[in-house]
C-alpha cells in the first residue's frame, strides 16, 4: 500500500510538472535556463502579433476608463443646449450629444460602466458556471444528469429573451444588471468545465489523491481545477467580449443602463429617430465604433491565449 | 435511422416542459401577478374575488401551471394586458410571418457567402486572401449589428438613398414585389452579417481540415480538377460539421433577429416582444420567450436529425 501511494505521487508529481511548474521536478541543476511554462506561455502569446496589440488597446481603453475623471476635459452630466450636437472640433473632440454634453467625456465614463459591468458579469458566471460544472463533471452520474438539463434550459431561452423577461421583472441598476448577466451568461462555462472534469476526473493524480482520503472539495479546487484553467481563461476572455456586446443591445433598447448614466450602449438609443442621425451622424458613430474595438480585441486576445495555453502546438 | 429521428423528436419533450416550468417560475417573480393588472380596480371586492376564482388566480402554483401548460399546448396564450381582450396568439399569429420571412432570408444569405468564402479562405491558407476573409470575419463577429444598422441605414439610407430607412413595405402602396424586397435587404444583412462572419470562421477551419485528408491527396493525385476535389470530394464532409455549429447558433440569431427588427422598425415578433417589455405586458412576454425557446430546441432538433442523414459513418 505504502508503494503505490508513492509510486501514484510520483506520477501524481509528474503530472502535475507538465501542467503548473517544472522546477519542483527540475533534476538537473547544470540546466541555465529551464523552460517553464509561463515563459513557453508569454514567447507563443508574443508571437500573435493581433494579440499583442489587442492587449495593448485593451489595456489602454481600461487604463483611461480608470482615469476618466482626470482625464475627461468636460463634466459628463452637464446639460448644455446652447451647444448640442456639435460635430467634432479641435473644442469637443468627439462632437457633443443631444443634450450639448461632451461624447469623449461620455464615452470615458461610460466605458466605466461598461467594462464594470462586462467583467462582474463574467466574474460571476465564472462562479456560477465553474462550480455547476465542476460538480457536474467531478461526481458524473444522476447528478451530472440534472444539472446538465438544467444547463440545456437556460441555454434553450435566447439570451435577450431571458434578460429581457427577467430585467422588466427587477427594473435593475448596473449593479443588479451584473447579477442578471452572470446568471443568464454561465452555460457555456458550466458545459466546459463539466468537460474538462470529465476527463481530468480519471488521471492517475486525481486517483493518487483519492487514495490517501483528500477530500473531495480539495481534489476539485486544488488538483483539478488548476489544471482545467486554461480553456476557462480563454472562454471568460471571449464571454467579456459577449457581455458587452448583449449591455450594449439591452442599453441601446433602453432596457438596460438608464441615462443619464452613460454606458456605451445607451450613447446609441437617441440614434433610433433618423432626425438626430441625420444632423449628428458622428455621435452614433464613436460608441459603436469604442464597442467594436474592444470586443474586437478580447477576441484576439482570447485568440491568442487560446494558442499560447493549448500545450500542443507550438 | 428512423428510430433515431423518433428518440431524438422525444427527448425534445422534457426539455420543452423543463423551459415551460423555468419561464413559469420566472415570471412568478413578477410583482402581483399577470391576471391582477388585467383586473379592472374599481371592482366590488366581491367581484374581485369572483375574477380570482374564474382565472384560478388562488389555485396552488402547480395546478396554475398545469392549467398555464394545458392552454398553452393548445396555442391559447391568454390576453394582452395592453391591449385589453386581444388575444396573444393573435398578435403573434399577426407578426409571425413578417419575422420568418427576415430570418429565412438571413439564414440563406449568411449561408450563400459564408460557405464560399470559407472555402476560398481554406483552399490557400495563409496568404493574403485568406487573412482578408479572416479579419473580415473577426470584425463581423465584433460588430454590434445594431450599430451596424444604425450606420447602414445612414449610409444606404440616408446618404445614398438606395434602400428605405425601416419597415416592411411603403406605406400606402399597393403590394409590390420589388418593394417588399428593396425594404428586405438592409435588415436581412445586417441580422446574417454576424451569423455569416462566424459561418465562415466555422467553415474555413472545417474545410482546412478535411482538405488535409489523404483521400483529397489521393484524389488530387489521380489528377481531378482542384475545384473538383475541393467542391465534389472536400465539401461534403467539410459541411458536416458546420450542420452542428448552425444548429448552436440558432438562439443568437434569435436575439439578433429581434434586435434588428428594432432597429429597421420591422413589424415581427422580435418588435413585439420590445413594445411588450416596455409596456411590462407579461403575457405576450411570456409567450414570445417560451416560442423562441421552443424555435431553438425545434432548430436544434433539425440539426441533429440532419447530421444524422448526412454523416453516414456514425450509427445510431
Amino acid at each position: 500500500m505504502q508503494y503505490l501511494i508513492r509510486e501514484l505521487s510520483i506520477k501524481e508529481g509528474f503530472i502535475m510538472s507538465t501542467n503548473s511548474t517544472i522546477d519542483q521536478l527540475d533534476l538537473n541543476p547544470n540546466q541555465q535556463k529551464p523552460d517553464t511554462l509561463t515563459r513557453i506561455f508569454f514567447r507563443k502569446f508574443f508571437k500573435n502579433k493581433l494579440a499583442v496589440v489587442g492587449a495593448i488597446i485593451l489595456l489602454v481603453i481600461i487604463l483611461m476608463a480608470i482615469f476618466a475623471p482626470l482625464l475627461a476635459p468636460y463634466n459628463h452630466e452637464v446639460v448644455n443646449m446652447k451647444e448640442k450636437l456639435k460635430p467634432p472640433s479641435s473644442e469637443y473632440l468627439l462632437g457633443t450629444d443631444r443634450f450639448g454634453r461632451d461624447i469623449f467625456s461620455r464615452l470615458l465614463f461610460g466605458g466605466r460602466i461598461s467594462l464594470l459591468v462586462a467583467f462582474g458579469s463574467v466574474a460571476g458566471a465564472l462562479i456560477i458556471g465553474t462550480t455547476i460544472g465542476a460538480l457536474a463533471g467531478y461526481y458524473g452520474g444522476i447528478l451530472d444528469a440534472i444539472l446538465m438539463r438544467f444547463v440545456d434550459i437556460v441555454i434553450s431561452i435566447p439570451s435577450l429573451f431571458l434578460l429581457i423577461t427577467v430585467v422588466t421583472i427587477f427594473n435593475p441598476g448596473w449593479d443588479k444588471l451584473i447579477i442578471i448577466f452572470a446568471l443568464t451568461s454561465w452555460t457555456s462555462t458550466a458545459r466546459l468545465v463539466r468537460g474538462e472534469f470529465l476527463s481530468l476526473r480519471s488521471r492517475e493524480f486525481v486517483l493518487a489523491s483519492r487514495t490517501i482520503g483528500t477530500r473531495a472539495s480539495k481534489i476539485i479546487f486544488s488538483h483539478i481545477l488548476p489544471n482545467a484553467m486554461g480553456p476557462i481563461i480563454v472562454a471568460a476572455t471571449l464571454l467579456v467580449g459577449g457581455v458587452i456586446l448583449s449591455e450594449a443591445a439591452l442599453s441601446y433598447l433602453g432596457l438596460g443602463i438608464q441615462p443619464p448614466t452613460p454606458s456605451w450602449g445607451n450613447m446609441l438609443q437617441d440614434a433610433q429617430s433618423i432626425t438626430i442621425l441625420i444632423k449628428a451622424p458622428w455621435y452614433p458613430f464613436f460608441p459603436g465604433l469604442l464597442i467594436l474595438i474592444t470586443v474586437l480585441c478580447f477576441n484576439f486576445v482570447g485568440d491568442g491565449l487560446r494558442d499560447a495555453l493549448d500545450p500542443k502546438g507550438d | 435511422m428512423i428510430s433515431y429521428i423518433i428518440r431524438r423528436t422525444l427527448m425534445a419533450i422534457p426539455l420543452l416542459l423543463g423551459i415551460s416550468i423555468l419561464s413559469f417560475a420566472i415570471i412568478q417573480l413578477a410583482p402581483g401577478d399577470p391576471t391582477t393588472l388585467m383586473m379592472d380596480p374599481t371592482l366590488k371586492p366581491s367581484d374581485q374575488a369572483k375574477f380570482r376564482e374564474k382565472y384560478g388566480l388562488d389555485d396552488p402554483i402547480p395546478k396554475q401551471y398545469v392549467v398555464w401548460l394545458g392552454k398553452m399546448v393548445q396555442g391559447d396564450f391568454g390576453t394582452s394586458i395592453i391591449e385589453r381582450g386581444v388575444p396573444v396568439s393573435e398578435m403573434i399569429m399577426a407578426r409571425l410571418p413578417n419575422t420568418l420571412l427576415l430570418m429565412g432570408v438571413s439564414t440563406i444569405l449568411a449561408i450563400l457567402v459564408a460557405v464560399p468564402l470559407g472555402i476560398f479562405s481554406a483552399m490557400r491558407p495563409y496568404t493574403i486572401r485568406d487573412y482578408t476573409v479572416t479579419v473580415g470575419s473577426f470584425l463581423g463577429v465584433a460588430t454590434p449589428n445594431f450599430w451596424l444598422g444604425i450606420m447602414m441605414i445612414y449610409f444606404f439610407g440616408v446618404i445614398l438613398k438606395w434602400f428605405p430607412t425601416g419597415g416592411v413595405a411603403t406605406l400606402n402602396a399597393p403590394f409590390s414585389l420589388w418593394d417588399r424586397i428593396h425594404h428586405l435587404i438592409m435588415p436581412a444583412f445586417v441580422l446574417a452579417a454576424a451569423d455569416m462572419a462566424a459561418l465562415t470562421r466555422y467553415t474555413r477551419s472545417s474545410m482546412l481540415d478535411v482538405l488535409q485528408q489523404d483521400y483529397i491527396r489521393t484524389a488530387k493525385s489521380k489528377g481531378f480538377k482542384e475545384n473538383k476535389v475541393v467542391l465534389k470530394h472536400g465539401l461534403r464532409n467539410g459541411l458536416i460539421p458546420i450542420i452542428t455549429i448552425f444548429g448552436l447558433m440558432i438562439p443568437s440569431f434569435i436575439s439578433g433577429a429581434a434586435i434588428t427588427e428594432n432597429v429597421f422598425s420591422w413589424p415581427g415578433l422580435g418588435r413585439l416582444f420590445i413594445e411588450a417589455a416596455f409596456t411590462r405586458d407579461y403575457p405576450v412576454i411570456m409567450a414570445l420567450t417560451v416560442i423562441s425557446a421552443v424555435f431553438v430546441v425545434i432548430g436544434n432538433l433539425l440539426a441533429d436529425i440532419l447530421y444524422a442523414i448526412f454523416d453516414p459513418r456514425i450509427e445510431y
